[in-house]
């Protein structure tokens, strides 16, 4: 099956354009698009190489070892790989977690969703939003940022800080801690740990409540364009809570049509292979999951921010529920489907990680001693939770031996296939077609990519900047041109 | 000549120009640890007769290298540790042992616990160095409560000597030569399993490093909270009495 402009009629008659970033870390991400001689668009494709070695990397390995094992696959979302994988190492050794080793995983993933959607906001997309995503690539980076709105660049380092200042005091450690083994965790907050944590904390509210602010008046400012830039209906799925409400940290999937009619609701995430599957395609390595209920053709979804708040009844706290109401009634609801949605999305998300380290650090239980649990051994187990970029499925079995024979990971990136394929085809169609094209017209399709926070913009985070190499090819595959994307910001995050 | 009572003085040596007393028949190291100092090592344990292998407790006595768990301390003597020159001896040999074995210290639940990781930061080894050999050495996970991540052997032979000299069961050995001299297990089926190993048994306690481990417990002490968090491993707390070995796995 093939989506429109995914495969061209005539490929080997067109000229082609890659985007592919020349240094990778957690993958490898290139854009092709294909052109003829009228510069019309006829084909474009987002590959990924993902990399699936860490399921054979981790077999024959103690099943104790996985948690922190798992997590070195990201460097920007360890705190997700850490607690998916000691959700399903819990099931496998039958523990059922006391509260206050729940509580701790929550704090630490609600540190996670802060810090992670912190420097994906200020560092890595605001150069886009407040700049104008065809503006000049001299200024649109995080140095541009912190030299025409210093203010908002330091708030977006703070809340990132803050968000690890949580990690550090329940990981042991900002990036790749050890907090969460499987059964619990292996320690909680000391009262000092606690009040440092809670000094902070309404400020942080606060702040990400300006966020909010600042995407929702972005869209005020360019509504017809932000509605319609990469827009396209699709499927969603997430976790919900048993009442419907957003969580991040476990629940039932919850999967919607473009329309918003419920396709599967609290379904049992034990068993994702009943509702889900991943597809194939000969030009990609990774995959392309999609509901079974609607086959490969019409069953992909979209996972993460946009997704999540959309999908969910309310989010269980009161400033972040009020901000995803505002965002659903939005010019009649068009921002809840557009996909600069994300953006928005996240920023209350955002809020919603904020108030929900306020109450949990209100909360006695995180300072508790009963860290651990554990009762009857099975081998097989599955852990799902909600990372900052979507749904994100470990799945094991490990043997009486306690090794782990089997992994499959489905990570929120890999959901996020076929809309990051989508929405860069809309981007092309909008902008590209018929045009010479420009550093600043490439530009689209990276912020089109950049609204999933992609992990392949790990490579991002890290340089500051999707570091680029375009080249134009003839149908002989001789270069045309050639653009290099210039790296100037890239020593200044991380 | 006899010495009568009143006569008597405890007989020193020096170290790195301190004074350093023992008692007749004390090695080198034995007599440093006891009076406060540290001089690296990782195959010696003061349960157990000196093995002499690892080399870490090089010293220059008199100018010539000598091992110091091996060397019987002798009055006079000018004993030199931590100088560059063996300094820059032992961070080459931790260098040599780390690309041997298949040490992921990051993913290691022995991290922080662990006598050549803590002997790593001690001696400022920053990297590997030398090209990894990566190899291939299977975990042997069939034993109920112990694991053998033969990985990180880096063939000190305590775990062969507490088997032998103490749970007398004689567990483990040393098999191949050379660069594929390996640890083994004394079993036909060559598992742990099958031996009478158990997990309170000595041999269990004493691995340096993270081959023999308690299951199921890794990661349960937090960061900050380790053996070497709390101190560094030349501190007299942290190494005498090799304290560190009774921590297992954990
Ligand atoms: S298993 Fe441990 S104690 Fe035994 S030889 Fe190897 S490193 Fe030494
Ligand atoms: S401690 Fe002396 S040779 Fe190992």
């Amino acid at each position: 099956m093939s989506f429109k402009l995914e495969t061209a009629v005539y490929p080997e008659k067109l000229k082609r354009v890659a985007i592919e970033p020349v240094s990778r870390v957690e993958g490898h991400g290139k854009v092709t698009i294909l052109l003829d001689e009228n510069d019309q668009v006829h084909q474009v494709r987002l590959h990924i190489v993902e990399f699936r070695g860490f399921e054979k990397f981790i077999q024959g390995r103690p099943y104790w070892e996985v948690p922190v094992m798992v997590q070195r696959l990201c460097g920007i979302c360890p705190v997700s790989h850490h607690l998916a994988a000691s959700k399903a190492l819990d099931m496998i050794i039958g523990a059922k977690l006391t509260p206050t080793a729940e509580k701790l995983r929550r704090l630490m993933h609600a540190g996670q969703m802060l810090q992670s959607h912190a420097l994906h906001f200020f560092h890595l997309s605001s150069p886009d939003l407040m700049f104008g995503f065809g503006s000049d690539a001299a200024q649109r980076n995080v140095v541009g940022i912190i030299s025409a709105f210093p203010e908002v660049a330091k708030k977006g380092v703070l809340l990132r800080k803050y968000g690890q200042e949580v990690i550090r005091h329940t990981a042991g450690k900002r990036v790749h801690g050890t907090g969460s083994v499987p059964g619990g965790v292996n320690k909680s907050l000391t009262v000092d740990e606690r009040d440092q944590l809670l000094k902070d904390i309404y400020q942080m509210v606060a702040w990400s409540r300006e966020a909010v602010q600042i995407i929702r008046g972005l869209f005020e400012k360019n509504l017809e364009e932000y509605n319609a830039f990469g827009r396209f209906p699709a499927n969603s799925m997430s976790l919900v809570r048993a009442d419907g409400a957003m969580d991040l940290y476990h629940g039932g999937l919850r999967a919607r049509d473009a329309a918003g009619k419920v396709i599967f609701d609290h379904h049992n995430y034990e068993h994702y292979w009943e509702v889900i599957s991943e597809d194939v395609k000969p030009w990609s390595y990774m995959k392309f999951p999609f509901m079974k209920a609607f086959g490969p053709d019409d069953g992909w979804y979209r996972v993460g921010p946009l997704a999540r708040v959309s999908n969910c009844d309310f989010i269980p706290t009161p400033l972040a529920d009020k901000a995803r109401e505002e965002f659903l009634a939005f010019d009649a609801g068009r921002a809840a489907g557009a996909t600069l949605g994300y953006h928005w999305a996240r920023m209350i998300e955002m809020l919603h990680a904020a108030e929900t380290i306020k109450d949990l650090l209100h909360d006695e239980d995180i300072l508790g001693t009963d860290l651990m649990a554990k009762g009857e051994r099975v081998q097989r187990g599955v852990g799902v939770i909600e990372a900052p970029r979507g749904t994100l499925i470990h799945h094991y079995r490990v043997n009486e031996d306690d090794q782990v024979i089997r992994a499959n990971l489905i990570v929120s990136t890999t959901h996020n296939n076929q809309p990051m394929n989508e929405a860069i085809r809309q981007v092309a169609k909008q902008y590209l077609n018929g045009k010479k094209l420009t550093e600043g017209l490439l530009n689209h399709i990276e912020v089109a990519i950049r609204c999933f926070d992609p992990c392949l913009s790990c490579a991002t985070h890290a340089l500051g900047q999707m570091p680029l190499e375009v080249s134009l090819i003839d149908a002989k595959g001789g270069c045309l041109d050639r653009m290099v994307k210039n790296q100037q910001a890239a020593s200044l995050t991380d | 000549m006899s010495a009568t009572p009143d006569t008597v003085t405890t007989p020193t040596f020096q170290l790195d120009g301190e004074e350093i007393p023992f008692q007749p028949g004390q090695t080198i190291i034995q007599a440093a640890l006891a009076a406060g100092k540290y001089i690296p090592h990782l195959c010696f344990h003061p349960e157990f007769k000196p093995h002499g292998s690892c080399k870490l407790c090089l010293v220059k006595i008199s100018g010539r290298p000598a091992a110091s768990c091996t060397t019987v301390a002798q009055a006079g003597l000018s004993v030199e540790s931590e100088i560059p020159e063996v300094q820059d001896k032992r961070r080459t040999l931790v260098q040599m042992l780390l690309v041997e074995g298949n040490h992921f210290c990051p993913s290691c639940e022995k991290s922080g616990n662990c006598m050549l990781q803590a002997l790593g930061y001690e001696l400022g080894v920053m990297s590997p160095h030398f090209p990894q050999i990566f190899p291939v050495r299977p975990v042997d996970a069939s034993h109920k409560e112990i694991l053998l991540d033969f990985n990180r052997c880096i063939l000190c032979e305590l775990c062969v000597r507490a088997s032998n000299e103490v749970d007398q069961k004689n567990v483990f050995a040393l098999a191949g030569r050379g660069i594929s001299k390996h640890l083994i297990v004394n079993s036909e089926s060559g598992r742990l399993a099958d031996t009478n190993f158990s997990a309170t048994d000595k041999a269990a306690q004493v691995c340096p490093v993270g081959v023999i481990l308690p299951k199921r417990v890794g990661f349960a002490i937090p960061i900050g909270k380790r053996k070497f968090d709390l101190k560094p491993i030349s501190d007299p707390g942290a190494s005498a009495g090799c304290a560190e070995h009774a921590e297992g796995g954990a």
